[in-house]
């Protein structure tokens, strides 16, 4: 099923949760809401599941109104960031609970209703638990029950709030991997929200980036990584060295300085020079675009992280290189952008 | 209705369920009280103030308002140290005690007040010390203050015993550290921050008080003037079909007991602001 | 006695489970043995005097002449029709009080609305309401003199003095009972669990009874049990309504006022020996609630 969202407005008292937000959901997509809290995201997931209503704009499943059904008419699957286990009923029955509450006419007979809770359980690998109780899960079996629930209704959309969390770093991981494989077997059209980056990066085939209500990019993991949008894309995600730089005629200047960069087609003006952190080349003392001193240097895993005083400014810039270069501290040397960006500020 | 609908929600009966709330709430609670207010205006304000301030209600009142005090100061004493006790420290029996603390919420108003006349009478088990020691309990305005302790007990107990659990024993480790004395910590840093709870439970027991009856007229003695609280008034002036005089006393002990409620919810309001979030 | 046991049985598993005992156990915290003895003795000797001393009273002045004149007290007619009385009253209060507490509960607690902390004022109101005007304010309604008076008398409808009276006054003063009860247990479970029910297609209907009530029973329970402790418990209110009629529209506690003040103790005392049964239990039952709703209550994961 395809969802479409168009011109969704949404204001809680004074807040502007959602700002016009327009998006298309292919059939069969996992995609990606990512973005810091309060920039919208659940909101409208919630509203697409019709758990909350927009004040303006259209949400469409397949070309059709969905607001005009409530939440139990859409036929969603949604998990919530809680996972909102029915904390009375055993696993069992919360995964029954979607094909109890069918209308007397189409509800499965009990031998089916079994049948098909078991299966699910099967999916998620933890049909051991059945007659466990949630409070007796942990987070991740708790995860995993909530969506067998959601799915036992066969849903025409999957939804997800925060799949991951409430869980702890080794488990969240364990769990990307296999969403993205469920997504797979199931292949059901499929959102889920985050304000985790690597995760959205990792599991979605496409990410929606938003702030502060609006969307600021669509796109594919590489797309958003790669080529950002906006500022706030590339502050966002991804680690990034920001200056505050000035263009004009095509030239950027550091402190009244010009820069060994072009800035075609940039608007003139105060702007702000993104570089990403590994995307600093490291060069002798006036090779490079800029010059500076290094101040610190800690190495971790496969890189080592170096801190650098600017010559041109009085900035301070991280930079990631390889562990076999070697930094010392006191070392006078030229840096140059591999990739860069600039974006007019404000 | 349409004003306090909500956004679309999720969730249905809304309108059903505060439908039928403002319909029971109006016909049990609201129009009955409203009625009294209605009532009272068949007196003209001279009228009223004339029964009001004749010497009998003025007694009556002064009695029911200035005992309630009396007793609610003492509940406020003694509560803290109860809720000290059941809180801070192990005792033989403290599960028991605290459970105890409820027992003038749950029991009937009436077994209360003959159990007190019966232990405060001459030959009572209490009575009987006290009047060889020339102290008279039973049938005098000491008998009516013992039954507003009796009855202001828990409230107290039940509104600072919660708040003393919560209080983050890092705050006393902390003055500790800071060269406090166990005085200063006590008086400075812990009463402060039970100060709304100890005040919105004196003031519960207060107003509890001032309009209980039960167990407080079989003590009482019931004397004009001496020993009668302003609800046994309001009983005699309807006994005697003087509605207009049990509407005005009524009148005045509902107002008190209003701004009793709403000095009350800014007490509460003052806790939130003052409990740190969190 | 064995009640008394049973209460100390409760509180003995309960102080295992307390999660404050160790916390005042910590050295910074202490006061001197001296001031622990001595505020442990006060604490224990107030509430012995006036608390536990009344509570025995009753029994011992009920069972004052043996139990025979005890029994052959509970076994009057008038002591009977007062039990009757008292139990119907509870029941259609507690059983109307129920439907509105919940109703006032799901509107409260679980939906937005300006005003709430308001109409939650307005639920409380009956608390800070002297009994007697509790009582007061039908006489003015239905009274001879009242709004509706003449009106009923010309139809020939009797509300003061009866049932409907009693009961409507009961009703009154046991009003915010169940929806106190519940509405701050709905607020913290909050609204997760029904909103997942419907979206997986359970009706409203459904999603109460499936989901919410369950969640919520102990407190249901917890609601109705301190309604009906102070619906069968109610003098004051009652006694502006009721009448005095003997054998008609006497309940319990009214029995014991006119018991005593016909000096028949073990007659008054017996039946407020009931009454005091009814408080003990009604106590009991309390505790063991709390802890299970304590249970109801989310925890963070």
């Amino acid at each position: 099923m395809t969802i479409e969202a168009r011109g969704v407005v949404k204001t809680f008292g004074s807040f502007k949760a959602l700002d016009s937000v327009d998006l298309k959901v292919a059939n069969g997509e996992l995609l990606a809401l990512l973005g810091p809290s309060g920039s919208g995201k659940t909101t409208l997931l919630r509203i697409i599941a019709g758990l909350e209503w927009p004040d303006a704009g259209e949400i469409l499943f397949d070309g059709e109104n969905a607001l005009d059904r409530g939440a139990r008419e859409r036929h969603v699957g949604f998990v919530f960031q809680h996972y909102a286990l029915f904390r009375h009923m055993s696993v069992f029955e919360n995964v029954a609970f979607g094909l109890r509450v069918q209308p007397r006419s189409i509800r499965k007979s009990e031998a089916q209703i079994r049948a098909r809770v078991k299966e699910l359980l099967d999916l998620v690998q933890l049909d051991w638990l059945a007659d466990r109780y949630p409070s007796q899960l942990s987070g991740g079996q708790r995860q995993r029950i909530a969506l067998a629930r959601a799915l036992a209704i066969e849903p025409r959309i999957l939804l997800l709030d925060e799949p991951f969390g409430a869980l702890d770093a080794k488990v969240r991981k364990e769990l990307r991997q296999w969403l993205r494989t469920l997504h797979h077997s199931i292949n059901v059209t499929s959102i889920f929200v985050t304000h985790d980056q690597e995760e959205a990066l990792e599991v979605a085939h496409r990410v929606v980036v938003m702030d502060k209500g609006r969307i600021e990019q669509v796109g594919s993991p590489n797309d958003v990584y790669d080529a950002p949008a906006t500022a706030f894309v590339h502050g966002f995600i991804g680690e990034s060295i920001m200056l505050p730089v000035e263009v004009s005629g095509g030239a950027v200047h550091l402190n009244g300085r010009p820069l060994d960069l072009a800035a075609p087609g940039d608007a003139a003006g105060a702007s702000t020079l993104f570089v990403r952190r590994h995307d600093m080349v490291i060069g002798p003392a006036g090779s490079g675009t800029l010059d500076g001193a290094i101040t610190h240097v800690r190495s971790f895993g496969p890189v080592q992280r170096a801190e650098i005083a600017l010559t041109e400014s009085s900035a301070i810039i991280e930079i990631d290189a390889p562990r076999d270069r070697e930094l010392k501290i006191g070392d006078r040397i030229g840096l140059k952008p591999r990739h860069y960006r600039i974006f007019a500020s404000g | 209705m349409s004003v306090l609908a909500p956004r679309r929600s999720t969730l249905p009966g809304f309108g059903l369920t505060m439908g039928l709330t403002l319909t029971w709430l109006s016909l049990i609670v609201l129009i009955p009280l409203a009625g009294l207010f209605v009532r009272s205006t068949d007196l003209s304000l001279a009228q009223f103030w004339d029964i009001v301030t004749s010497r009998r209600t003025l007694s009556a009142l002064k009695i029911s308002f200035g005992l309630s005090f009396a007793a609610a100061l003492v509940n406020l004493v003694m509560g803290t140290i109860v809720v000290w006790a059941l809180v801070r420290y192990r005792f033989p029996g403290r599960r028991l005690f605290d459970a105890i603390v409820d027992v003038p919420f749950a029991l009937p108003t009436a077994v209360a007040g003959v159990a007190l006349t019966a232990l405060f009478a001459q030959k009572g088990w209490l009575g009987a010390p006290l009047a060889a020691l020339g102290i008279k309990v039973a049938f005098t305005p000491l008998g009516i203050f013992i039954a507003m302790i009796f009855i202001g007990i828990p409230f107290v107990v039940r509104t600072v015993q919660p708040v003393l659990i919560d209080l983050d024993p890092e705050i006393e480790e902390a003055a500790a550290s800071l060269g406090a004395s166990r005085w200063h910590i006590i008086t400075k840093v812990i009463l402060p921050s039970l100060t709304p709870a100890l005040l919105t439970g004196f003031a519960l027991a207060f107003a509890r008080a001032v309009g209980e009856y039960g167990s407080v007229i079989f003590i009482a003695g019931n004397l004009p003037n001496v020993s009668e609280i302003a609800p046994l008034l309001i009983v005699i002036r309807l006994s005697e079909f003087r509605y207009a005089d049990a509407t005005a006393i009524a009148v005045v002990m509902l107002v008190v007991a209003f701004v009793i409620i709403f000095a009350v919810n800014r007490l509460q309001r003052w806790a939130q602001a003052q409990a740190p979030s969190t | 006695m064995s009640i008394e046991m049973t209460l100390q049985r409760t509180s003995g598993t309960a102080a295992q489970s307390s999660h404050v005992e160790s916390a005042a156990r910590r050295d910074p915290r202490a006061e001197p043995a001296a001031v622990r003895i001595a505020i442990i003795t006060l604490a224990i000797g107030f509430l012995s005097l006036f608390v536990v001393l009344p509570l025995v009273v009753v029994f011992v002045e009920a069972f004052g002449k043996g139990v025979m004149a005890y029994l052959s007290a509970l076994a009057d007619p008038e002591a009977w029709s007062a039990i009757r009385l008292t139990l119907g009253v509870a029941a259609v209060s507690v059983g109307t009080n129920l439907v509105f507490g919940l109703a006032a509960a799901w509107a409260i607690a679980k939906f937005d609305f300006p005003g709430k902390t308001f109409l939650i004022t307005l639920i409380d109101l009956p608390f800070s309401v002297s009994p007697v005007i509790s009582g007061l304010v039908f006489v003015l309604l239905f009274g001879a003199q009242g709004f509706f008076g003449p009106w009923l008398q010309s139809h020939g409808l009797q509300i003061l003095f009866a049932f409907p009276g009693i009961t409507l006054a009961t009703v009154f003063v046991t009003f915010p009972f169940v929806a106190r009860a519940l509405i701050p247990l709905m607020q913290e479970q909050g609204t997760q669990e029904e909103e997942a029910a419907i979206s997986l297609g359970a009706s409203g209907l459904q999603t109460f009874f499936r989901v919410t009530l369950p969640n919520i029973k102990w407190g249901v329970l917890y609601g109705v049990l301190l309604c009906n402790a102070r619906a069968m418990g109610e003098f004051g209110a009652v006694s502006v309504v009721s009448g005095h009629i003997r054998g008609e529209t006497n309940t319990m506690p009214l029995l014991v006022e006119i018991l005593y003040n016909e000096y028949q103790m073990v007659a008054s005392f017996a039946i407020a020996s009931l009454l005091a049964m009814l408080a003990l239990i009604t106590l009991i039952a309390k505790t063991i609630l709390e802890r299970n709703i304590d249970e109801d209550m989310p925890h963070d994961h």
